[in-house]
């Protein structure tokens, strides 16, 4: 796994780019490759991080006007040859928006920016995305966003729960999320978006480990 | 070529909480306007656009409206279209 390199896409906007590098580069000596969004070239990354921030503004709805971008239109090839895909954050409203993933991400249901460390319930191991050492099955990530309740019709509900779709639910639902949803993956499992910032959880000193394991399952095959 | 005003409207669908709506009508009330029973907010996108005849117009707004324009997990549209 040598040369395994995960793509991190900078959109106009994005704010944590760097912060998934240094978790990749620094907390799992797993290198990175910024993606610029403009680019359609992704045959030398392996797999590919969306991260947070606000691309493109968050103009007309989160993650609208970045499905437009020649990086996302190159994504569906990506995700149909089983590559791994993860969007955290505004990442996960852009891969809803891109129909990569059900649902839509809207307006936190108490209208305020939410930054806080919550608990969630690993509901799912599809796609190996939650695979920690001690087998845990509640862990502790921050979330910080103020677009994040997870909306979706109750027939796209029961699909999500008949095909063990959902990967994350917030055991102290924050913004209101349909079904208490933080996370969910498609059906084949390789694509995973959530609201949490696992890369935020990567060192001890700042407040926690249990994002590790979601990056480094990023080289699974 | 003809120029169409387009005016699309971009609604949450009734399903879908609309909390900016509701805070927009609890601020209503507090200023005195008495008897709102619901108030929900939506976006006004204004288009001036060429085409063929309004036919091809409207297929064209069909498009950004569905690809666009709305988000039809959560919301609805529709647009009047007046020819200049």
């Amino acid at each position: 796994m040598d040369n395994f390199t995960v793509g991190v896409v900078v959109f106009p906007g994005s704010n944590c780019d760097r912060d998934v590098s240094w978790a990749l580069e620094g907390c799992l000596d797993i290198r990175t490759k910024y993606l610029w969004h403009e680019s359609s070239d992704l045959s030398d990354v392996d797999a590919i991080v969306l991260p947070g921030g606000f691309s493109y503004g968050d103009y007309l709805r989160c993650g609208a006007i970045a499905r437009f971008s020649p990086l996302i239109n190159a994504l569906d090839e990506f995700v149909k040859s089983g590559k791994r895909v993860l969007g955290i954050c505004n990442g996960f409203q852009i891969l809803t928006e891109s129909g990569f993933l059900p649902g839509a991400l809207v307006a936190n249901k108490n209208l305020n920016f939410i930054c806080d460390d919550v608990e969630l319930d690993i509901v799912s191991s599809k796609g190996g995305w939650f695979k920690n050492v001690d087998e845990k099955q509640t862990i502790k990530l921050p979330i910080a966003h103020g677009e994040g309740r997870y909306h979706c019709d109750s027939d796209t509900i029961k699909k999500l729960v008949d095909n063990e779709l959902i990967a994350l639910r917030y055991k102290n639902n924050p913004n209101g999320s349909s079904f208490d949803i933080a996370g969910i993956t498609n059906e084949k499992g390789n694509v995973l978006g959530l609201m949490p910032h696992p890369e935020r959880a990567c060192d001890e000193t700042i407040g926690g480990t249990d994002g590790l394991f979601t990056l480094k399952s990023l080289i699974l095959k | 070529m003809d120029q169409f005003a387009v005016n699309v409207f971009v609604r949450l669908r009734p399903s879908v909480l609309d909390p900016a709506g509701e805070a927009t009508k609890s601020a209503s009330i507090k200023l005195g306007a008495e008897g709102i029973k619901s108030l929900r907010i939506g976006k006004m996108i204004e288009v001036i656009i060429e085409g063929n005849g309004e036919n091809e117009v409207r297929g064209k707004i069909d498009l950004l409206c569905d690809r666009l324009f709305a988000n039809t997990v959560i919301e609805d549209y529709e647009y009047s279209l007046e020819k200049l």
